[in-house]
């Protein structure tokens, strides 16, 4: 069992290696700041609600690619809310990919949308994984006794 | 001020419960602000940001519901509903069915006209923030909203200075009612230039895109402090409309 200390420099770590390799910006800085112990759940709520409107949203990109006329407006309007809600919470490189989509939108350029489609998706993947484990590193910590702020 | 509005049973009896929870006392002095967005991790967000700088907060998904909260819809009212007083609206530019623009002026042209109408937009278009602004928008805010915009936006909307507030002609709760015409011209001052890269305006909010790159509001340094005089004249700042009467 590791003790509270490891653990810290363990979660500490993590989190620098997330913000070195751009998977979250400073926006992701800001969330932990509105959490506090009358809302000690915050962050976890909204990544929790940013997945599930992401997925949502990936899904209806997904659809709208399929259609035999492809409604780049509908496309555009859906790349923008995910862009929006990864930008709100500071998913960085799932926002730079959708920036890029969005070109191809502009450009009606449908191979093009469906190369950034599966670009977003791997972002997204991999942003969610990362989430998760901080989530499960935090527990960890907080379950051996450590407590925020530690930052 | 109308004071009804018409609300589904669910969503009043939500509302209700979010009020007794917050607030038993309807006669505080602390500001209570609607925020407009489509977006669930915005509103989210928006919503504790707002909480955290002590604001009463009413979240609200579209500007028709909006409208409908502040009694301005057209359906018959059969329900009588006592909002809260609202002190400021917060909405996101681009929403499905009507933009926050929409909202706007709808808002302006209303017995509500005196409420500060801030709108929050991802794009930074000028354009986009000429218009607003010429609509009468207290300020403009480019998301993510971060939490020094937002302190900002309440010290000096919302400061204990008396004078400056009265001068606004804000409709606070503890003010008499205010004059509801403006004969002063709003002035607007000039920005600081920040090479923010400027996106494709989506088509789906179809504003013209303006290739200069512009910072509206945004205070120049992240690491600014939430504690900074917000001197609505510094030229450092941003873009606002002050509506002083002179």
């Amino acid at each position: 069992m590791e003790s509270v200390n490891q653990l810290q420099r363990k979660l500490a770590e993590y989190t620098a290696s997330l913000y070195n390799e751009k998977i979250l910006d400073e926006q992701f800085v800001q969330l932990q700041q509105l959490q506090d112990e009358s809302n000690p759940d915050f962050v976890v709520e909204v990544v929790s609600l940013f997945f599930e409107d992401s997925e949502r949203l990936l899904n209806e990109l997904a659809k709208a690619l399929n259609q035999p006329n492809v409604d780049f407006k509908k496309l555009d309007a859906h790349v923008h809310q995910l862009k929006g809600s990864s930008s709100s919470i500071g998913a960085q490189r799932v926002q730079r990919a959708c920036i890029a989509f969005r070109n191809y939108c502009d450009e009606r350029n449908v191979e093009g949308c469906l190369k950034c489609l599966q670009q977003v998706k791997n972002e997204y993947n991999l942003v969610k994984n990362k989430f998760e484990t901080l989530f499960k590193l935090e527990k960890q910590f907080v379950d051996a006794g450590g407590s925020f702020p530690v930052v | 001020m109308a004071r009804n509005g018409v609300f589904s049973r669910r969503w009043r009896a939500e509302k209700l419960e979010e009020f007794d929870k917050l607030c038993p006392s309807l006669v505080s002095d602390e500001v209570h602000v609607l925020a407009v967005d489509d977006s669930f991790v915005d509103r989210k967000v928006i919503e504790r940001l707002l909480k955290i700088t002590s604001c009463k907060v009413t979240t609200v998904d579209s500007g028709s519901r909006a409208l409908q909260f502040l009694g301005l819809d057209e359906q018959e009212s059969s329900v009588q509903f006592d909002a809260l007083k609202v002190d400021m609206i917060i909405t996101d530019y681009c929403m499905p069915g009507m933009t926050g623009y929409e909202l706007l002026k709808k808002i302006k042209g209303s017995s509500f006209k005196e409420i500060p109408v801030v709108i929050m937009s991802s794009e930074n278009v000028l354009a986009r923030i000429d218009s607003c602004l010429e609509e009468g928008a207290e300020d403009f805010l480019l998301k993510p909203v971060k939490l020094s915009d937002v302190k900002r936006l309440k010290d000096y909307m919302f400061s204990e200075d008396r004078s400056r507030t009265e001068a606004k002609g804000m409709n606070k709760r503890k003010l008499p009612e205010t004059s509801s015409n403006d004969p002063s011209t709003p002035t607007i001052l000039p920005l600081t230039s920040i090479d923010t890269a400027s996106t494709p305006s989506s088509e789906f909010c179809s504003s013209p895109s303006s290739p200069i790159a512009f910072s509206s509001l945004l205070s120049a340094d992240s690491s600014s402090n939430s504690s900074m005089p917000s001197s609505p004249d510094s030229p450092t700042r941003r873009v606002k409309m002050s509506n002083q009467n002179l």
